[in-house]
Order: structure tokens, then sequence, then C-alpha cells
């Protein structure tokens, strides 16, 4: 096992099948399956904890949605779907949507009620506390919830070459089925460090959308 | 004028929280809700924002059912402070003066510009407008609490123990800062504490809960103090009563006598203290006008060395004293 299909420059030359090429559409998996978990997650976790409505769905999803296996779904929706990127998106959606649920919702109950009270109070309708009070508040818990789904599906995104797709996942499956142990070696390195390299770009947004007010330590 | 007309409110769950409760708070005036922990302040208070609705009667404003209205319209007319500030953390000490002006349509541009004078209203210097709640101290908080209740400059305020979550030095820095905002700006306020001096100081008319949200008495706090409705409110204005009834008038019609020799004065007539031996000269204690309290003269009376509180003119000339005897007896004549 050595570096050297990570570091020959011939796979570097945006070629179909190069790293970057990989990488590109690897990072598309991944946006778009947050983007669907979020468009879905977001809504139903800022709602059940903004009513405290339904608050078992948002305790649930979070212990169902680390028991489910990726693989298994995904080939449950080949089955049923055929192959294509749809029955991809469906799984890896499944695997963002509890943690930005779960933490929509905790972060929006654990915010200080009177606050929110006091948000009534000076007149700010229901739409109006969620967006300018609650929201804003809950960003740093939201944040994190989010960070940790976009970690698990960059991770997860390597099965959409299980199923004939492109992404990271090729160089681990077309390395194992050659025994190029080089080549899977430097898939998994890739996935890792984009992993980082995304991690720090949320974490910059983070401190870019989170008011100083909530960083103070008090 | 806020009218409570026979205002029940019974929480699902829990017992009655206020118990057929009609009382008239005038406008202009400030109405202070005082009681023992639990009797109802602060559901009195909100049911007039609709932040809780009564279980049966009405809250009226100037005649006008507070049910029937736009729960956000009409609380955007009301300040409301709230117990421990209840800043919003993530805004600016600024933007959280701004809050109601911009729901109101304020651009936010004007908003802050008013804001900021508001700030300086509340005794609040400029640089603070930049800095968030959690680098205030309570006092300060407190203060922005007023600041964002005053900016739409509603008519009417409700104030839930306001002042509570400081040291009694800022609080008593913070009530006179209240009493002369107040006096400028004749708000028809509602509020609620649970301490009865502070009841007694800032009220114009102050009204005594017990247990089980039953209205105990309602009066000018003169009134409570020189004749408690019964066992409870004479219990709950407490023992020093007379004394501190003496807060309510000033020594302007407290007959003085002349300056004695006894007095030492430097050469411009300012009282340096009292001769009591040979070369044993003992200082005052301090000094009234007439523009102060009796409460102060008492004070001073038995503060000082030989029993005597000096009065002294606007220049800090000493041009009077009253010995303990004598303020006695004015007393003693006052009650009739
Ligand atoms: N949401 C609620 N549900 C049930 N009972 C409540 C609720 N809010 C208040 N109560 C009860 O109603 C009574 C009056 O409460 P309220 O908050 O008005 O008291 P308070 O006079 O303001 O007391 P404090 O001085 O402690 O603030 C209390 O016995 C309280 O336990
Ligand atoms: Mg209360």
């Amino acid at each position: 096992m050595n570096l050297d299909y990570l570091f020959d420059a011939a796979h570097w030359d945006f070629s179909a099948g190069s790293i970057p090429q990989l990488i590109l559409s690897h990072l598309w998996y991944v946006l778009l399956a947050l983007a669907i978990g979020t468009v879905i997650a977001l809504p139903i976790g800022l709602y059940i904890g903004h009513t405290g409505r339904g608050s078992f769905i948002a305790i649930n999803a979070g212990n169902a949605g680390r028991s489910l296996p990726t693989l298994g779904l995904l080939m449950l929706m080949v089955t049923l779907l055929g192959l294509g990127l749809l029955p991809v998106l469906i799984a890896l959606t499944v695997l963002v949507i509890p943690p930005i649920l779960t933490s929509a919702y905790a972060g929006l109950r654990s915010l200080d009620q009177r606050v929110v009270d006091a948000a009534r109070g000076v007149g700010m309708r229901p739409w109006q506390v969620l967006t300018r009070v609650e929201l804003p508040m809950a960003l740093p818990v939201l944040m994190s919830g989010f960070r940790s789904a976009a970690l698990q599906v960059v991770a997860t995104a390597t099965v959409a070459a299980a199923v004939g797709l492109g992404g990271l996942g090729r160089l681990l499956i077309d390395g194992l089925a050659v025994n190029d142990y080089s080549r899977v070696l430097a898939g998994a390195i890739v996935v890792a460090v984009l992993a980082v390299l995304l991690d720090l770009v949320l974490a910059f947004a983070q401190r870019w959308i989170v008011s100083p007010g909530l960083r103070v330590s008090r | 004028m806020i009218t409570f007309d026979d205002v029940v409110k019974v929480y699902p769950g829990g017992g009655t929280a206020v118990d057929h409760v009609s009382l008239e708070l005038p406008t202009g005036k400030t109405t202070v809700f005082v009681g023992p922990s639990g009797c109802g302040k602060t559901t009195s208070l909100r049911m007039i924002n609709r932040m809780i609705s009564p279980t049966s009667g009405r809250v009226l404003i100037d005649g006008q059912d507070v049910a029937g209205q736009d729960e956000a319209l009409l609380r955007r007319g009301i300040g409301y402070v709230i117990q421990h500030a209840g800043l919003f953390p993530h805004r600016t000490v600024l933007d959280n003066v701004a809050t109601v002006p911009v729901l109101l349509g304020k651009t936010r541009r004007e908003a802050r510009t008013a804001a900021l004078e508001l700030l300086e209203r509340v005794g609040l210097a400029p640089e603070f407008a930049k800095r968030y709640p959690a680098q205030l101290s309570g006092g300060q908080q407190q203060r922005v609490g007023v600041a964002r209740a005053l900016a739409a400059d509603p008519p009417v305020m409700l104030m839930d123990e306001p002042f509570s979550a400081v040291d009694p030095v800022v609080r008593e820095q913070l009530h006179r800062e209240f009493l002369r905002l107040q006096k400028d700006l004749g708000k028809t306020i509602a509020m609620v504490t649970h301490d009865i001096d502070e009841a007694i100081k800032l009220g114009d008319v102050v009204v005594i809960f017990r247990q089980g949200g039953v209205v105990a008495q309602v009066g000018t706090p003169q009134e409570l103090l020189a004749d408690p409705a019964d066992e409870f409110v004479a219990e709950f204005v407490g023992r020093d009563r007379g004394l501190r009834s003496l807060s309510f008038d000033t020594a302007a019609e407290l007959p003085v006598l002349p300056v004695p020799a006894e007095l030492v004065l430097d050469e411009a007539g300012r009282p340096l203290g009292w001769k009591t031996g040979a070369d044993d000269v003992r200082p005052t204690g301090g000094t009234f006008t007439s523009a102060d309290t009796l409460r102060l003269v008492a004070d001073l009376a038995i503060l000082s060395p030989v029993g005597i509180a000096v009065r002294v003119d606007a220049d800090g000339k000493a041009d009077g004293i009253t010995p303990h005897h004598d303020l006695a007896d004015y007393l003693a004549a006052r009650r009739g």
C-alpha cells in the first residue's frame, strides 16, 4: 500500500474518472442531499420546536436515523426505483434529516423562554418571533447539527459508487475490484480531507452568521 | 385609564390566580401592584397586554376591551418591561431598543437614531449602543429594558419587577431616575413589585394583593400607611409605617428656632459642628432644607450629638434649628 496513486499527476487532470472530477461529483451528491434534507427537516424541526407539538417525532427521528443502514436502504431503493441518482439521493437525504431535525428542535427548545416571551410581549407576531428571535438565537445549535450532517454525508456518499454512480467511492470500489490498494488509500484520504475542509468552511460560515452577542462568554 | 372589571383568572390545573378583581388605574399615574409571592400580580399585569386572557371579566384601556383587539398591535402600543430585562441576546443594545419602532414600520435607520437618544434618557452613554446584552451589568440591562419599552413612546407601560435584579444602591439610583422620567413623561404605568417600600416610593396608587389573587386594599401610599384596611395590610406595610409616613411631607412648614451660639459656623455662615465643651466641636451629622422630607429631619435629630436638626438655605448657610422635641410637638399637632 502506498501513496503512488494519490500523487500521480495523471490522476489529477480533470479527465473522466480523475480525482478532481470524482471530488466534484462527490460534492454534488453531498450538496444535493444536504439541500433536500434541510428543506425537509428544518421546517419540521422548527415547527416542532416552536409549537412544542409532536416532540416525540423529533426525539425518535434522531435514534431511527442513526440506526438505519444507508447501504441497505440504498439497495432497497434501487430495487424499487432502478438505478440512477434518485435512489442515492433518497438514501443520503434520509441520513441528513435526523441531525438537522433534532438540532432545529433542540435549538429552539433550549432557548431562554423568557426571551421568547419578551418577543411576544413587545408585539411580534408568531412568524416574527420565529425568524427574528428564535432562529437567530438557535443558530449555534442548528449549525452544529448541520455540520454533523455534512460530515456524515461526505463519508457516506461513497455508496453512490456501489450502484454505478461517480463520486470518491469509485476509488474505493474500483481499487478493491482490481486489488489496487494505493487507489483505495487515495480515496480514503481524499474523502477525509474533503470532510475536514467542508467542516472548516462551515465553521467559518457559522462565525459569520451567528450574532457576536451569542458568543460573548458570560 | 386602565380598568379591571370583575376579572377572574383560573389556570387550568392550578388554583385561582386572580379572584374577582375590579380596579381603575388612573391615566398618567403610576399604579403599583404589590403583595407576597404568588398572589397574582404578574398574572394581573399580563392580562392588560393580553399575554394572558382572563377566565371571566374584562380588562379595558380607555374604555376599549383589550380582548377585541389585535394582539400584536395592542402590545406594540404598550411598553413592556419584563422581569429580568428579557433582552434579545443576539441584538445589540441599540437594536434591542429599536425593536418596537421597527415593528411599527420605521426604517432601521430612523429607529436607531431615536434609540440612541433614548439610551441617553435612561442614563446610558452612547458607547453602550454597540454592545450586546451579555456585556452589560444587571443595572445596565434594566435600563435598556426600560428604554426598549419607551421606544415607541407608548401611553401605557407595564413593568414587572423592573428593579429587582440589582443591588440596593443601584436600585436607589434607578428609582430616582424613574421618578424623574415619569415626571417628564406622565405615562400610565402599571408596575409589579413585592417590595412595599418600592411601592410606596414609586406609586401614586398602590394595590395590595393577598394570597389567592384578592385585592386587600387600594389607595395612595399615604392612605395605606395611615389607615390600613386590616391586619394583613398593616402587617404588610410594616411596623415602622409611622416613621415612613414622614416621607410624604416636606419640612416647609416646620417651625425653626434661631441659630444659637453653640452652633459653630465658618466665615460664610455654613455649619461646622456643635460646641459641646471648651474646645470640643462635634459634627452636626448633616443638614436639611425646607424642601427635604420630615423623615430626614427626624433622622438628623436622632443622629445629632445634641438632638437638634440644623436647617440651611440654598447657599448652605445655617438659618434655623429644630430640636427633636419641637419636631415631636409639630408632628403631634399635625395629627390633630
Ligand atoms: N401558567 C400557569 N399555570 C398554572 N398556574 C400558574 C401559571 N402561572 C402562574 N400560576 C399560578 O398563579 C398564581 C399567581 O401567579 P403570578 O405569577 O401572577 O404571581 P406573582 O404575584 O407575580 O408572584 P411573584 O411575586 O412570585 O412573581 C401562582 O400561584 C402561580 O403558581
Ligand atoms: Mg411575578
